[in-house]
C-alpha cells in the first residue's frame, strides 16, 4: 500500500530520485572532521529561529508605542514566551557563531575552490542576509540600544556623498528614527529577509550537492570510483552522516539549553543590558556597541578616522567595513594555490590565516570597548592585517612552496 | 586540541574583559575602592525576603515608580501572599488583582516636580544589576548644597529625594584615619612607638546614631530584601526557568549518549 503510493508520488514528482540523490545516497566524504559539522547546526538553528520566530510574531507589536512593552508581555504573561523569546536571541547569537565558524572551515581547507567558487558565492550571500537579518532584528524590542545602534547604522547611509541624505531620509521613511523605521525593518525582518535567506540556503545545498562536498584533506574523492560510479572514499550520507550529526546535535542543544535555560542573557553579551530600558531619542547611552557578532566590523568603521581629499571619515569608514564583507566573495579567485587544505599549503598561507583570525578576534574586541588613541591605533593596524590576507592571496598561495597531495584519504 | 584551544580562546575573549558596575562615588571600608558596589545576596527562592521587599516597595516606592510590566496576581501567586491579604494591605487605589502595576503619577507633573520623570523599575535590576541598586540605595547622605538636601554616592546629583531617611537617619560623608598596609598585608607600624600608621581617606558615609527608625544593620538587610524582590520583578521566571533547565539538559544528555553509541556502532563499518 505504501509502496503504491510512493509510486503514486513519483510518476509526478521525482520522490525517491530526490531522496536518494541528497539524502539516502548522497556521497559524504570520510575523514570530515569537527569543522564540518557547522553546516548541519546552522540548519538546526535555521528552524530554531524560524519555528520560535513565528511564535514571536503571534505576540509582538510592530509600534514604537508598543513594542518594549509587548516584549514584556511575552516575557511575563504569555505561556512559555520566556523560552520561545530566549530560544530566539540564544539562536541569533548561535547563529552567527555557526556561520562564522562554517566561513573560517570554507577558509581553512579550500572549500571555496574550483568547482566548489558558486557554493562559496551562496554561502557569502546568506552571511550578508544574515547580517541584515540579524541588525533588522535587534531592533524590534526597540530598548535604547536597539534604537541608537539603528541610529549609528542608519546614519552611516547618510555619510554617503551628494545624495546620502536624501537617500537616509528615503529608506528611513522619517527624519529621525522612528515608529515607520520600526515598522519597515519589522516587515524586512519576518517576510523579505527570512524568505531570501530560505531560497539561498536551499540553492546553496543543491549546488553543494551537485559538485560534492570538500574534505580537510582538499583530495578531489571523484577521482577514484567503484563500479557503480561512487566515489571510494565516502560513505552514504544516510545512516553514516546522520548518526554523526545527531550526536553533534545533542552537544550543540545541550550548549544551547544551557545558555537558554541558565545564562539568557549572556553576561550582557547575548541580551544587552542597556536594552531593559526601553527607546528615549533624547537619552543617548554612554557608549554604543552593537551585538558581539558586528564588532570586528564595528571596530574597522571607527578605525578610519582621517578624511581623503572630499570623502569624510565616516563614509570612508562605511566603504571599508562593506568592503571587509564583500571581500570574502572574491576568495575563490583570489587563491592561486595549486592545492586546497591549509595542510599541504606553504607556510604563507598559515601565517596569513592566523593573522585573519588574530585580527578578527582583536577587532572584536576592539569594536566593544570605548575608543581612545591607543585602540584606534590597534584597530587600524589590525583592520590593514584582516585586509591583507585577502589582498595579497593570489601572491604568497602562488610562490609558497605547498606539499605533495596524496592521492586517497587515509582515516 | 588546537581546535578546542580556539574556541576556548573566542569564549574567554568574549568573558574577559566584562567591565564591572560601576558605582560612582562610593567607598566603602572594607574595600577602599572607589567605585566598586557592595555585593549583595540575591536569593529568588528566600520568600519571607522577596515578602518584605514587596512591602517596603508598595509602601515606599510604588507611589512614584510604577512597576508597569507586571500584574498584581503574578506577584502575590509567586510570593505566596493570599489574594485577599494582598488586595488589602498592598493594593491603594481600584486597581484589580489581574491589573498591570501603574500609578497613578502623571509623567509630565513629575517631570515640573522633579526634572525627571521617576522611572519605571520593572526591569531596573536587570538593567544595572542588583550590586549597584542595593549600594544606590543605602548611599543617600546629607548635601545643603542640593536643591532636596540631599546627595547620592552612586549615582551624583541625583534627582530623588531620599525617600527612607526616617527609616535609615541622617548619614553624611566623613574622614577616616585607615591603617597603612603593609606588604606583607599587616598594618604598618611606627618602628620607635608602635603606633599603627595611618593616612586619612575621605568620602565614607556615616549615620547619625539614633537618627533613624532602624539600626544600620537592619536597615541594610531591609534594603537587600528590597534589592531582592526588585530582581525578582526584573526576572519573574528565574526559578522556574533553571528548574525546568535541569531536566531538558538531562534528556539531552541521555539522548547524546545514545546518539554518540550509535554514532560509534556505524563508525566500525568505516575503513
Amino acid at each position: 500500500m505504501l509502496l503504491k503510493v510512493l509510486d503514486w508520488f513519483d510518476a509526478r514528482f521525482p520522490v525517491r530520485d530526490t531522496w536518494e540523490r541528497h539524502l539516502s545516497k548522497y556521497p559524504a566524504p570520510i575523514g570530515q572532521n569537527f569543522w564540518y559539522l557547522a553546516g548541519v547546526l546552522l540548519i538546526v538553528v535555521l528552524f530554531i529561529q524560524l519555528i520560535s520566530g513565528i511564535w514571536l510574531l503571534m505576540n509582538y507589536e510592530p509600534t514604537s508605542e508598543g513594542a518594549f512593552a509587548s516584549i514584556q508581555y511575552i516575557m511575563r504573561d504569555v505561556e512559555f514566551g520566556w523560552i520561545i523569546r530566549y530560544m530566539h536571541t540564544t539562536g541569533s547569537s548561535m547563529f552567527f557563531l555557526l556561520i562564522y565558524l562554517h566561513m573560517f572551515r570554507g577558509l581553512l581547507y579550500g572549500s571555496y575552490q574550483k568547482p566548489r567558487e558558486l557554493v562559496w558565492i551562496l554561502g557569502w550571500l546568506t552571511y550578508i542576509i544574515l547580517v541584515a537579518e540579524g541588525f533588522t532584528g535587534y531592533v524590534l524590542p526597540w530598548g535604547q540600544m536597539s534604537f541608537w545602534a539603528a541610529q549609528v547604522i542608519f546614519s552611516l547611509i547618510g555619510a554617503i556623498p551628494f545624495f546620502g541624505e536624501d537617500l537616509l531620509t528615503w529608506i528611513r521613511g522619517d527624519y529621525l528614527i522612528s515608529g515607520i523605521t520600526l515598522g519597515r525593518l519589522f516587515a524586512f525582518h519576518v517576510v523579505l529577509l527570512p524568505l531570501a535567506l530560505i531560497a539561498v540556503v536551499f540553492v546553496h545545498v543543491i549546488a553543494l550537492h551537485e559538485v560534492g562536498s570538500n574534505n580537510p584533506e582538499g583530495i578531489d574523492v571523484k577521482q577514484h570510483v567503484d563500479r557503480d560510479g561512487v566515489p571510494r572514499d565516502t560513505v552514504p550520507f544516510f545512516p553514516y552522516d546522520v548518526v554523526k550529526d545527531l550526536f553533534a546535535i545533542g552537544i550543540f542543544l545541550i550548549v544551547f539549553c544551557a545558555i537558554m535555560f541558565f545564562f539568557p542573557d549572556g553576561g550582557g553579551y547575548l541580551i544587552e543590558y542597556i536594552n531593559y530600558e526601553p527607546a528615549n531619542n533624547l537619552k543617548t547611552p554612554d557608549h554604543i556597541v552593537p551585538a558581539w557578532y558586528y564588532t570586528p566590523y564595528y571596530a574597522m568603521l571607527r578605525a578610519i578616522t582621517f578624511p581623503i581629499g572630499p570623502l569624510t571619515a565616516k563614509f570612508l569608514g562605511l566603504v571599508v567595513m562593506g568592503g571587509a564583507m564583500v571581500i570574502i566573495a572574491f576568495v575563490p579567485w583570489l587563491d592561486k594555490s595549486p592545492v586546497k587544505s591549509i595542510r599541504y599549503k606553504g607556510v604563507y598561507s598559515k601565517i596569513a590565516l592566523g593573522g585573519l583570525v588574530v585580527s578578527f578576534f582583536i577587532l572584536g574586541y576592539l569594536g566593544m570597548v570605548p575608543p581612545n588613541p591607543l585602540r584606534t591605533l590597534l584597530a587600524q593596524i589590525f583592520t590593514a592585517l584582516y585586509f591583507i590576507y585577502f589582498i595579497l592571496m593570489p601572491f604568497y598561495t602562488k610562490y609558497e612552496k605547498c606539499k605533495q597531495v596524496p592521492d586517497r584519504i587515509e582515516v | 586540541m588546537m581546535k578546542f584551544f580556539i574556541i576556548f580562546s573566542f569564549f574567554l575573549s568574549l568573558y574577559a574583559f566584562t567591565e564591572e558596575s560601576e558605582c560612582g562615588d562610593y567607598l566603602s571600608e572594607n574595600l577602599l575602592i572607589k567605585g566598586k558596589c557592595e555585593s549583595v545576596n540575591i536569593d529568588a527562592s528566600d520568600k519571607a525576603s522577596l515578602q518584605r521587599g514587596a512591602k517596603l516597595y508598595m509602601n515606599y516606592c510604588f507611589g512614584c515608580h510604577s512597576l508597569k510590566y507586571v500584574r498584581y496576581n503574578r506577584i502575590s501567586k509567586d510570593l505566596s501572599i493570599p489574594q485577599d491579604l494582598f488586595e488589602k494591605n498592598l493594593i491603594f487605589g481600584n486597581q484589580k488583582m489581574g491589573d498591570l502595576m501603574t500609578n497613578g503619577m502623571n509623567p509630565s507633573d513629575a517631570k515640573d516636580w522633579f526634572g525627571i520623570a521617576p522611572p519605571d523599575l520593572t526591569l531596573q535590576t536587570s538593567l544595572k544589576g542588583p550590586d549597584w541598586l542595593y549600594t544606590y540605595l543605602i548611599s543617600f547622605y546629607i548635601d545643603e548644597t542640593r536643591p532636596l538636601g540631599v546627595n547620592n554616592k552612586v549615582y551624583e546629583n541625583v534627582s530623588m529625594p531620599n525617600i527612607l531617611v526616617n527609616l535609615q537617619g541622617n548619614q553624611h560623608t566623613v574622614c577616616k584615619d585607615i591603617p597603612e598596609i603593609a606588604e606583607n598585608g599587616g598594618q604598618k607600624q611606627d618602628p620607635l612607638t608602635g603606633n599603627i600608621i595611618t593616612y586619612q581617606e575621605c568620602g565614607f558615609l556615616e549615620v547619625e546614631e539614633g537618627s533613624g527608625e532602624l539600626s544600620s544593620e537592619s536597615f541594610n538587610s531591609s534594603m537587600q530584601d528590597l534589592t531582592n524582590f526588585l530582581s525578582y520583578v526584573s526576572d519573574p521566571i528565574k526559578l522556574e526557568r533553571e528548574y525546568m533547565g535541569k531536566f531538558v539538559i538531562l534528556y539531552l544528555l541521555i539522548f547524546t549518549v545514545l546518539a554518540y553509541l550509535l554514532y560509534r556502532e556505524f563508525k566500525k563499518d568505516i575503513h
